[in-house]
């Protein structure tokens, strides 16, 4: 991984007419982790998706080095396809990281042959984690990671994202849940509405 | 390269795999029944038919290029595929275009061969069927180009796919005009004019459909 670093300066976002939030900046270097907290409808999902490049700022910039990595409430798989088929695909255009050994710390490897129709609503997020980071990005953006995953899961998917921290990675977690990793600092949305 | 080829891959199965159970064979199936119906609709008459069918052989493909519309992006888009490939550096350029290519061989290749049953069924001369044929293989990389622009430009409307086969309709009449056109001049103008609206339309595809989607993210 190369060294990763994600810098906002005076960030703005607009959806529609209304200004969700403004004059957000903060630097985050490899090895850092932010949680963004804030209540539904604040802009959680709309600043990731302007710090991944997908959605223009109204104003501000983000300054990136390394590759960022998305994880949001979809699924890009395709559901009539048995799992392991369906990263296949993505390990096709990722070149590497859906093997067996990778599989199993998700408790996924037992499901290469299932439909990716017929997953439960915690194997599909499960399944999400690992293609939205299979390639190990500098940056992962994580949007809401713990809905759908029971406890336990919940646990194993906070130690991945700590190790993930501590390899020099860059954890951004939109959540309003609680999230558990080492050296997590917060930023509250609301402190930035207009 | 490597990209290139595992899109493709992914296209062609999603369109000829069996998950879509035959929804690739659908506008195939709907251009044949368009054929057999006509001569029951006006009556058996080989001279009517010969002089006519070409005509409705075309208007029969552009109306079935309408069917395949909805699912050509709209899936792709509401499970964030765009998304993702966009995060991995691929351009949505790219991925527009290769749709295109694995629309058009899915679409494309199979009516030229439905003509062969539909042209018997209107009885139609070889030199009707060798200018049918041509024209298609110069119109229908235009008439997928269309749909796909289309495809994109709808995205996340509601009644999307309604509008979509509206859309398409007038877009696609100079295709028509010129393709058709062919048949009753015999000759070869109409066929180059057909395939020069079809170059257009194929090298603008990847550039609106990847501002189109990139548009969508905003809304």
């Amino acid at each position: 991984m190369e060294p990763a670093r994600i810098t906002a300066t005076d960030l703005a976002c607009r959806r529609g007419d209304r200004l969700l939030f403004r004059g957000l900046s903060f630097d985050l270097n490899g090895g850092e982790a932010l949680q963004i907290v804030g209540p539904n409808g604040t802009g959680k999902s709309s600043l990731l998706r302007i710090l991944a490049g997908l959605l223009q700022p109204f104003a501000g910039k983000v300054e990136r080095n390394g590759e960022v990595a998305l994880l949001d409430e979809r699924l890009p798989l395709d559901s009539d396809l048995p799992l392991g088929q369906a990263f296949a695909f993505w390990n096709r255009i990722d070149g590497a990281g859906y093997r067996a050994e990778e599989l199993r710390p998700l408790g996924l490897e037992r499901l290469a042959d299932v439909p990716v129709r017929y997953l439960s609503t915690g194997q599909r997020k499960r399944a999400a984690v690992l293609q939205s980071n299979a390639r190990r990005a500098g940056v992962w953006l994580l949007d809401e990671p713990l809905n759908g995953l029971d406890v336990e899961a919940a646990a194993q998917f906070q130690a991945r994202v700590g190790g993930y921290i501590a390899d020099g990675g860059i954890a951004v977690i939109a959540s309003h849940q609680p999230f558990d990793v080492q050296g997590l600092t917060k930023l509250h949305l609301g402190d930035y509405a207009p | 390269m490597r990209i290139v080829a595992a899109l493709l891959r992914r296209d062609l199965a999603q369109m000829f795999g069996s998950g879509q159970r035959g929804a690739t064979l659908l506008p195939v199936l709907f251009f044949i029944a368009v054929a057999m119906l006509y001569p029951f609709a006006v009556g058996p008459n080989p001279e009517l038919l010969a002089r006519t069918g070409g005509g409705v052989i075309w208007v029969a493909a552009l109306l079935a290029a309408i069917l395949p519309l909805d699912r050509l992006l709209a899936r792709d888009i509401e499970r964030g595929y765009f998304d993702q490939l966009y995060l991995r550096g691929i351009a949505e350029e790219v991925v527009v275009a290769v749709r295109l290519l694995a629309h058009w061989l899915s679409f494309g290749p199979p009516l030229m061969l439905a003509t062969l049953p539909a042209a018997a069924l209107l009885g139609l001369d070889s030199e009707t069927l060798r200018t049918v044929e041509l024209g298609l293989l110069a119109g229908t990389p235009g008439l997928a180009a269309i749909g796909l622009i289309i495809a994109a430009l709808t995205i996340g409307m509601r009644g999307g796919a309604a509008l979509a086969g509206l859309l398409l309709i007038p877009l696609a009449v100079p295709l028509l005009v010129f393709g058709a056109g062919a048949l009753a001049t015999g000759g070869s103008g109409g066929i180059a004019l057909t395939a020069a609206i079809s170059l257009l339309l194929v090298a603008i595809t990847p550039f609106a459909g990847g501002a189109a989607i990139r548009a969508a993210r905003e809304g």
